[in-house]
């Protein structure tokens, strides 16, 4: 089970698996004993049995819309969102739609290519748990979430923007 | 010039001790090459044919004398005493070693300088005219937006991993576009409506490159407050739905082009709905504050020095050519524009030893407020000059090689670093340059061509914006051997336009007498006032392409 990086760089383990999204034809393979994340289409497709359910979550790819889940965010007990590569940025913006746009309150996970120097960066896009890439040390998490003491822009973390706190 | 201010401060220095400890640990292994590539490319450094590359920022253009001289230091410090120049008004030094580069962005940082995202697929230096804030005919000074942008845009947490490369570039005159606005992929035109508000007029999806484009207007008014929000939803929209699968087709203009920019535009418009009214909206008091630190220097109350100036120049020839390209109107009387270029046949367009960078701080201490610019044209510009001051000025810069009159000339060679240091090179583009301003070294013969911008890339990634020279040379690869390509009729003023290519490309050997062929057709078919754009537009490509390969 790979550690779970909080938002203030505490780690802790939990149980979610991410279960692929399944061959033409093929069903989801969900755990028998362990709360799952499905692709969030699959989500919609099986609403009538997910909806609600404490053990089952969503994800999205990079490529994903999240739009597809505006008005039901808060149904979902988790999100998380897939970085396929750690230069792929969508996940950024998926991040920040679902929390700014779509006002998802739950925990938002980034998993895939997640590696320490980006961790910042997603923690300002509104993730709050993080899985880092199995071969990087999740015991350093902390000092990079937090590496930047001041921004300029205003994200998630930070409601105002540098322009207008300083003008204040 | 804008001041930092602890905030700034703050991040400068935590910038620093990111980018060593993240060198620490690709050094120690920690980091793979991949994961380090990005991060060093946002701080500025390639790696090159050579040795590193490191790209420092000179944001919109602007020097001041204590930063020229630190930059003199590093050159001799780090460096073999000599910098370069670019077409994006940054500098670049050539042979820093890896495990010093984080020294070199301290000493920057001392003086509120840095090199953050002069590389990388994100948002870059946001550029300028060089003449902003001391021309006349600007809608309004361009330096505070642009530092705007600049704070907006640095470690921006959703825009650091795009799909490719982001310039932006503002214009402020309605008459010039020194800035090139319209190959960037935002280029944004300061602008009043009809109200009198001022505004942008907003292009999206130029750019130059395998696919060379001029920029459609997505927006015709953009209100000043709404600059940020607006961008936001720009970027938003490229970070979605550009493309990530083929790097030639990753830039925004691709995604404009697929969309059409009506479609674009309206997909901007729904997402800039969201957040048009969120806290990012600039303020009044924003846009005052940064205003504040582009007010107009102690300028003394001066009469034009019409009379002196017209008997220096009749007294002196060379001083009268000077004037009449190198030096421009300012909007103050008694002062005017001065441009030193860095063009000096024999060097390298755009190069500068540790000694110049040091006279260039000099002089601008002595005769412009301290500060100095960089030009898009790889030259420098002292702003504000007093015209009583000019002919000692022009004194000055001759013996240092800054007084070469050739502005705006054919010899004028906007030129990317090409073969001789780049390792994306198809081939060289400096001895190119260096081959065409011996073939015309007659100064007389240059002002009577008028002005043609002559660019040069050493490969289709179009550093020296080839496809918006007048005359445009290209590196190609043949089978191995160097090659060069021509293409006529470019643009990137306000008429902005994409050069045509001439047809087969030529050895390196040929390339003067080629420029020399299609300058002559211009020099038989011109009219008294037509400049070799006028003429070219008017007769077409044919006439030339005849010459050429007859
Ligand atoms: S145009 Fe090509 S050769 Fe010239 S600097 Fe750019 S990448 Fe290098």
């Amino acid at each position: 089970m790979p550690e779970l990086i909080t938002a203030d760089g505490a780690l802790r383990q939990d149980d979610w698996v991410v279960v692929p999204r399944p061959e033409e034809g093929e069903a989801l393979a969900l755990p028998d004993d362990k709360p799952a994340l499905v692709p969030a289409d699959l989500w919609l497709e099986n609403e009538s049995t997910f909806a609600n359910r404490a053990d089952i979550g969503v994800w999205f790819d990079s490529h994903d819309e999240p739009e597809i889940l505006a008005g039901k965010v808060n149904e979902v007990p988790l999100i998380a969102v897939n970085f396929p590569r750690f230069v792929d940025g969508r996940g950024y913006s998926i991040g920040r739609l679902l929390r700014e746009r779509f006002g998802y309150e739950g925990d938002l996970r980034a998993i895939g290519d997640v590696l320490l120097d980006q961790l910042q960066f997603m923690k300002r896009c509104g993730f709050s748990t993080f899985v880092l890439r199995a071969d990087k040390d999740a015991s350093q998490a902390a000092r990079y979430l937090d590496f930047f003491s001041q921004t300029y822009q205003a994200a998630w973390d930070t409601d105002l923007p540098l322009f207008r706190r300083r003008a204040s | 010039m804008y001041v930092y201010d602890e905030h700034d401060r703050k991040m400068a220095a935590e910038r620093v001790e990111q980018f060593r400890d993240q060198t620490r640990r690709r050094l120690a292994g920690e980091l793979a090459e991949e994961e380090y590539l990005p991060l060093r490319l946002q701080n500025g450094l390639y790696v090159q044919r050579h040795a590193p590359m490191l790209r420092i920022c000179v944001p919109y253009g602007m020097l001041r004398s204590d930063q020229l001289r630190r930059l003199a230091r590093i050159t001799r410090d780090y460096d073999k005493r000599f910098a370069h120049f670019t077409t994006r008004q940054n500098l670049q030094l050539n042979w820093p070693e890896l495990e010093q580069v984080p020294d070199i962005l301290a000493e920057l940082a001392e003086v509120e300088m840095h090199a953050n995202q002069t590389s990388g697929n994100c948002i870059r230096n946001t550029t300028t005219d060089q003449f902003a804030g001391v021309q006349s005919d600007e809608i309004a000074d361009p330096r505070p937006y642009c530092e705007l942008i600049r704070q907006w845009s640095t470690f921006h947490p959703e825009f650091a991993f795009l799909p490719r490369k982001f310039k932006v570039a503002v214009n402020a005159s309605e008459k010039t576009d020194r800035a090139a606005i319209q190959v960037h992929d935002i280029g944004l035109q300061l602008v009043r409506n009809d109200a009198g508000e001022l505004g942008f007029r907003v292009h999206v999806g130029g750019g130059l490159g395998r696919t060379p484009m001029v920029g459609p207007v997505i927006r015709e008014f953009l209100p000043e407050l709404d600059l940020l929000t607006y961008l936001e939803a720009v970027l938003r929209v490229y970070n979605r739905y550009g493309r990530r699968d083929n790097k030639f087709k990753a830039r925004i203009k691709i995604l404009v082009k697929a969309l059409t920019p009506e479609g674009f535009a309206e997909k901007v418009e729904a997402e800039w709905a969201h957040i048009k009214d969120s806290p990012t909206r600039l303020t009044p008091e924003a846009i005052e504050h940064i205003k504040g630190f582009f007010t107009e220097p102690a300028y003394e109350q001066l009469e034009n020095a019409t009379d002196l100036l017209a008997s220096q120049r009749f007294e002196n020839r060379e001083f009268d050519q000077w004037l009449a390209h190198n030096v421009d109107t300012h909007k103050k009387p008694g002062y005017a524009i001065v441009t030193l270029t860095l063009k000096q046949t024999g060097t390298p367009p755009g190069d500068v030893s540790d000694e110049q960078l040091d006279q260039i701080a000099d002089l601008a201490d002595e005769y412009s407020f301290g500060e100095a610019r960089v030009t898009h044209h790889q030259n420098v510009v002292l702003a504000d000059v007093r015209q009583d001051r000019l002919f000692e000025l022009w004194q000055s810069l001759k013996p240092k090689g800054f007084a070469t009159a050739n502005l705006h000339t054919l010899n004028d060679i906007i030129c990317c670093p090409g073969g001789d240091y780049c390792n994306l090179a198809n081939a060289k583009s400096i001895p190119v340059a260096e081959a065409i301003q011996r073939r015309f070294d007659d100064m007389d013969y240059l002002y009577d061509l008028g002005e043609i911008d002559l660019n040069i890339s050493g490969c289709m990634n179009a550093c020296g914006h080839h496809h918006v020279g007048n005359i445009g040379v290209l590196g190609v690869d043949k089978k191995g051997d160097e090659f060069y390509q021509i293409s006529l009729g470019g643009s990137s003023h306000h008429d902005a336009q994409i050069g045509k290519i001439l047809g087969p490309s030529f050895a390196r050997e040929e390339v003067p007498d080629v420029i020399s062929n299609i300058v002559n057709v211009y020099v038989e078919q011109r009219t008294s006032e037509e400049s070799f754009l006028d003429t070219y537009r008017r007769i077409g490509i044919k006439p030339f392409k005849e010459r050429v390969y007859a």
